[in-house]
């Protein structure tokens, strides 16, 4: 859980990934001139805890509805830009079938999907995208089966024009490239989906080089790049 | 200048309501009996999102407002259910969010027609204290004002609105004289997430006292729009000895019955909620208060969901002993109800 940083403007845990992808995508839509339009709608996880990251608007749905309370937001305000902030639980697990129709629709919404490979914020269970063999709280014994691959998952039901892709944190510069590529996108009326690997150090108890190195570790997994 | 009276069924009824009221948008997932909503919505050449399912519905709808649009979703049953996930964010966050519970027969997938057993679930499903407003018309002509009424008090007071009906209602085709409701002005909508600043709009709070602050001052505001609110239809309560209360088409059943009793020479009155929540709970105790009141009669086709709330929200001091007439997930008629007031005045040794 994350109550170590109270205190703090960032409520995150420290050597938390979330706040790499806020801040990619603020400068992004600083950068795109879109601040104004866009629309951020959060998940339930630690994706609720960017309620006051930046400055745009912002508001908290539920677990695993981000993304058909964002496809309705779209329907009543054409212009704006529309974004689903959410874990990979909320994503794959209890949203899956939402997202999934969304894509299959290609509503113009785009998702931004924080991989931890677990439910971070209720401490650590097992996620849809938690790795063969690794040890959570609900798999003490290692989990027996393969994650789910989102963005691959998605393509087989997106239109063409669908933007999927998954990046990582510790490389900015794409995942600012991608989340510019995914808005532009949604501008052009297509849906959206990019897959951050993120830093979990507080649930995967990791430290300093360790908590690079598992992410590193995790694209053998999960492949990096246009999907 | 149109013929204002036209034979509709319940569910054009409906959508012509919404249409007036300036909805532009709708949500929904198909269902008997509120399908033919959202089939004749579409046909009105209305914009329309049918989702994967009910929840998405329901939170779809919750964006849709966020962004300032007059939306609704129709649905049932296990629908309904599904939808108090969306209903509990819009009430957490204070929604205009406008829904038609069109009963079935319950529980699990249950029959498609008739059935009053949404009521405590349309009134106080999800998580929260049930901050909603929900209105039980009992014909055609109350279907369409209490529809155009949801709208505007849904975005008036900033609460969502259900208008609870049946298969029965909707399907039911009769004449409406809409030269007789006469006219209605609409609330504007407006975009609830600003389009020229900036909110942070949460929903879950780090700390319990945050969240009370929330409560309470729902539940002040609710309570002060209650008396705006809460509706009901008072018949030949006058000195009645028998009081009966019903809702919806039981209601409207109720109402013929309490003619024949009164045939009979049976001092019989009706108190009918037209709004559930809140319940206008002044004029019942006004009325279940007269002396001349010796039984209350709570007629319902569930087994006692409408009691329920009556019995919670009668002043304890009300006296009058009740009695109850359930047939869940039955049809209800006039002749029935008077036979069991009847039958209860011979067991009593009345008659
Ligand atoms: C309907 C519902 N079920 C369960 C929960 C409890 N819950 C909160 S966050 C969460 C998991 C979050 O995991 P993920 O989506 O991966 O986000 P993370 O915290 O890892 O960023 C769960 C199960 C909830 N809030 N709502
Ligand atoms: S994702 Fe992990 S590191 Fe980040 S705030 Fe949640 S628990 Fe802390
Ligand atoms: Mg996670």
């Amino acid at each position: 859980m994350n109550d170590n940083n109270q205190n703090s403007p960032s409520k995150f845990c420290a050597g938390c990934g979330h706040p790499i992808v806020l801040l990619a995508l603020g400068k992004t839509l600083e950068e795109m001139g879109l601040s104004k339009q866009a629309v951020l709608g959060l998940d339930i996880g630690c994706s609720l805890l960017a309620i006051n990251f930046l400055p745009i608007n912002t508001f908290h749905t539920h677990h695993g509805r981000v993304s058909p309370t964002m496809v309705g937001f779209k329907k009543a305000r054409q212009d704006s830009i529309c974004l689903g902030y959410t874990g990979d639980g909320g994503a794959y697990a209890i949203g899956l079938q939402s997202l999934l129709h969304s894509a299959k629709r290609d509503e113009p919404i785009t998702v931004l999907v924080v991989n931890n490979t677990v439910y971070a914020m209720t401490g650590g269970q097992t996620a849809p995208t938690t790795l063969k063999g690794q040890k959570t709280i609900t798999d003490p014994d290692g989990c027996k089966n393969a994650p789910i691959l989102g963005p691959e998952l998605m393509r087989q039901v997106a239109d063409p024009k669908a933007f999927l892709a998954r990046t990582a944190v510790n490389d900015i510069k794409q995942a600012r490239e991608f989340i510019k590529k995914a808005i532009e996108t949604q501008q052009a009326g297509h849906f959206s989906l990019i897959e951050f690997l993120s830093f979990c150090p507080t649930n995967w108890r990791t430290k300093g080089q360790e908590t690079l190195e598992y992410l590193e570790n995790l694209k053998k997994v999960f492949k990096i790049g246009v999907i | 200048m149109v013929n204002s009276r036209q034979f509709l069924t319940g569910s054009e009824v409906f959508v012509r309501a919404a249409i007036d009221s300036g909805a532009g948008f709708m949500f929904g997932y198909p269902i008997t009996p509120a399908s033919e909503i959202l089939s004749g919505w579409i046909n009105s050449g209305k914009k329309y999102l049918q989702t994967e399912d009910e929840i998405a519905a329901g939170f779809a709808l919750c964006g849709a407002v966020l962004g300032g649009e007059k939306a609704f979703t129709a649905t049932s049953g296990p629908g309904n259910i599904l939808m108090q996930d969306g209903l509990s964010m819009a009430e957490g966050m204070r929604l205009p969010f406008v829904m038609v519970a069109a009963q079935r027969g319950g529980p699990s997938s249950g029959t498609v027609i008739y059935s009053q057993q949404e009521v405590i679930l349309s009134c106080f499903g999800g998580n929260g204290e049930g901050m909603r407003f929900v209105y039980s018309p009992s014909n055609l002509s109350e279907l369409y004002k209490f529809t155009r009424k949801a709208f505007n008090d849904a975005w008036h007071y900033r609460f969502p609105a259900i208008i609870l009906t049946d298969g029965y209602l909707l399907k039911t085709k009769g004449v409406i004289d809409f030269a007789k409701i006469g006219e209605i002005k609409n609330i504007s909508p407006r975009a609830l997430v600003p389009k020229d600043s900036v909110v942070h709009w949460p929903n879950i709070y780090t700390f319990e006292e945050e969240l009370y602050q929330e409560i309470k001052l729902a539940k002040d505001d609710f309570e002060k729009v209650a008396e705006d609110i809460a509706d009901c239809e008072s018949y030949q309560t006058d000195k009645a000895d028998i009081l009966l209360v019903a809702h919806g088409i039981v209601g409207a059943a109720a109402k013929e019955a309490v003619d024949e009793l009164r045939k009979k020479g049976i001092n019989a009155g009706l108190f009918r909620p037209i709004t559930l929540r809140p319940l206008a709970r002044k004029k019942l105790d006004k009325i279940a208060g007269q002396e001349s009141v010796k039984k209350i009669v709570v007629v319902e086709s569930s087994l006692g969901q409408l009691a329920r709330i009556i019995r919670d929200q009668i002043a304890p001091e009300i006296c009058a002993e009740f009695a109850y007439m359930q047939y869940p997930g039955l049809g209800i008629e006039t002749e029935a109800i008077v036979d069991f007031v009847a039958g209860l005045r011979v067991v009593s040794g009345e008659i």
